[in-house]
């Protein structure tokens, strides 16, 4: 009985120690989405304007920008814990955070599978979840690997249209590791990170499909006017309507949805005849 | 008088920055968190909040606001133009291209930013000068200095283009500046340097004074041009250096907040240099409370907010005169 009793205390005290934060703050989407996905939304108190999946996540109070948060405005909301990706900053403000006694936990924000597999393990060990996301990851390797099981081989061109000019994505951008991992061949593979893209260049590479976000088809002023464009009309892709127009946080956010983004954009790059013209 | 008020004025403001911000802290509770020592965990947290965060803030607002605006109105005399401002001789370009190059070169930790923006301020500005002495008059080198802001636009703007996506975002960022990252380490220098080297700037109010009438006649007044320039232009580059370094590039004040005090006081550079001082460091600290409230919990950029503000008021207060 005695013994009981003091197990009983023993794992009290446990859990008393180890109680888990309920008061989380998000510096960075990514992780953002995580925390959603593994079903402990509920516990963010608060995150930043780059987390705008799912839908929840914006209604929540939001600290600015991860990469110039605000340290007071992290402090105001009481976190017991900040969960922030390495590229929320500035540095300064990172220091003050845990100066102040608020406790952060930092993950890695990379484009790869592993980055993601970490993402996932540290929000569920620092939240104390009972479930560690192993299951989770596993799952998204598993899809991930059936899915890049078939490569596309398709050379493709990914465009983004942020300020009025087409900016092509080269080697070590996040649209790179995407193409990578669904088979297709980068056409920009000479070039490093997003940079503007030369009409000319972009002719004489003759993607034979470019891949674009959402956002980009918009502020390009609809499919039509995109396909008009410099540097995309007159390409086999153009011309044959293989152009595969993506949500921008499902195909850059490299999340927990990794599997139904590259499912989504295997279809388009794989489809024979695709209705561009529609 | 005048200057007295607006002392008043800067210490009240600088009471309710302090008290302001995301984290609510009662005005009346200030003093018991500054002295007592049995405090509750709340007003622990209150305290590490108002000493290691705001009250950095807002001395930084201060010391900034103060050197970019009395550097601004020495500079307006110096050019005899009341379009001149610190950044004329390519100090703030010459800091951004230094901060840029430590942004996109440099170790990710960001170690060298301050340094070389600093750096990189005051090699514009020496260059610039050398440039600028070749030709006789201050023409040359307000070309001078156009030509040097041109070209440290067009690198940093190579640098803009080689850079990644996160090194893109930090500097445009750093460009839009920022009191943010203020410690009682980096004020420990700034205050001190700003306050003495700005003392310096305000005893030259009698050759200030004489330049408004014209360089031949200062001459004839019996102040010597070039060692003059020479102290003048040193000085606005050793105040403004460290501070673009610190605080990223804040634009407007220097500019403005001398006219405005001018229009009110006249332009007797004995009463205007240490009105603008004070009346400075009043601006970027309202500017700065601003950005701090006004989207809580996040925060604006400060730059915009001085613009944003500063702008239209100033028109409004020029057109008032007219009227």
């Amino acid at each position: 009985m005695k013994s009981l009793l003091s197990v009983v205390f023993y794992l009290a005290s446990l859990t008393a120690l180890a109680a888990p934060p309920q008061r989380v703050v998000s510096l960075g989407g990514p992780l953002t989405e995580v925390i959603y996905a593994l079903n402990a939304g509920d516990r963010l108190v608060g995150d930043d304007a780059s987390s705008l999946y799912p839908p929840a996540a914006t209604k929540l109070p939001q600290v600015g920008y991860y990469r110039a948060f605000s340290v007071e405005g992290v402090v105001a909301l009481h976190p017991d814990l900040v969960l922030a990706s390495d590229q929320a900053g500035p540095p300064a403000a990172m220091a003050q955070l845990k100066q102040l006694g608020v406790k952060v936990v930092v993950l890695p924000a990379g484009a790869t599978l592993d980055a993601l597999e970490q993402r996932v393990h540290g929000v569920a060990t620092a939240l104390g979840l009972p479930d560690d996301g192993g299951k989770m990851v596993a799952t998204i390797r598993q899809q991930v690997t059936a899915l890049t099981a078939t490569p596309s081989n398709v050379r493709a061109l990914f465009v983004m249209n942020r300020s009025g000019k087409l900016e092509g994505a080269g080697k070590e951008s996040t649209a790179d590791a995407m193409l990578a991992l669904a088979g297709a061949r980068n056409v920009l593979a000479a070039q490093t990170g997003y940079k503007p893209l030369s009409a000319e260049a972009a002719l004489s590479l003759a993607p034979d499909a470019i891949v674009t976000t959402r956002m980009s088809i918009d502020a390009s002023g609809g499919l039509q006017r995109f396909l008009a464009l410099p540097g995309v009309a007159g390409t086999p892709a153009a011309r044959n309507g293989r152009v595969v127009v993506m949500d921008d946080l499902l195909l850059l956010g490299f999340g927990p949805r990794l599997p139904e983004a590259l499912k989504t954009l295997k279809a388009g790059l794989d489809a024979p005849s695709p209705a561009a013209a529609k | 008088m005048l200057l007295l008020a607006l002392l008043a004025c800067l210490l009240l403001l600088a009471l309710i920055a302090a008290a302001h911000g995301a984290v609510a802290i009662p005005l009346h509770a200030l003093p018991r968190l500054l002295l007592a020592h049995d405090l509750t965990e709340q007003e622990q947290l209150w305290r590490n909040v108002l000493v290691q965060i705001r009250l950095p803030r807002v001395a930084l607002a201060i010391v900034a606001g103060g050197g970019l605006t009395v550097t601004g109105t020495a500079m307006q005399a110096l050019f005899r133009n009341p379009l001149a401002e610190p950044g004329l001789i390519g100090i703030a370009s010459g800091g951004a291209l230094g901060a840029v190059a430590a942004i996109v070169l440099g170790a990710p930790g960001l170690f060298w930013l301050t340094p070389a923006a600093f750096i990189g301020s005051l090699a514009a500005t020496a260059l610039c000068y050398q440039l600028g002495q070749r030709r006789p008059g201050m023409s040359s080198l307000l070309l001078a200095g156009v030509a040097i802001n041109v070209i440290c636009g067009s690198i940093i703007g190579l640098f803009t283009y080689v850079a990644d996506d996160a090194q893109l975002r930090s500097l445009t960022f750093w460009n839009m500046g920022s009191l943010a990252g203020a410690t009682w380490t980096q004020l420990a220098f700034l205050g001190p340097w700003t306050l003495a080297l700005s003392l310096l700037l305000l005893r030259e109010w009698r050759a200030l004074n004489a330049l408004l009438l014209g360089e031949r006649e200062a001459q004839h007044l019996g102040f010597a041009l070039n060692p003059l320039r020479r102290r003048l232009i040193v000085l606005v580059a050793l105040i403004v250096g460290p501070l673009v370094a610190a605080t990223g590039v804040i634009g407007f004040v220097g500019l403005v907040v001398p006219h405005l005090v001018r229009l009110s006081l006249g332009a007797d550079h004995r009463w205007l240099l240490p009105n603008t001082l004070v009346a400075g460091a009043i601006a970027l600290s309202l500017a700065d409370w601003l950005a701090r409230v006004v989207v809580i919990p996040a925060e604006l950029p400060i730059g915009i907010v001085t613009s944003l503000i500063g702008g239209p008021f100033f028109l409004w207060i020029l057109t008032r005169r007219v009227a």
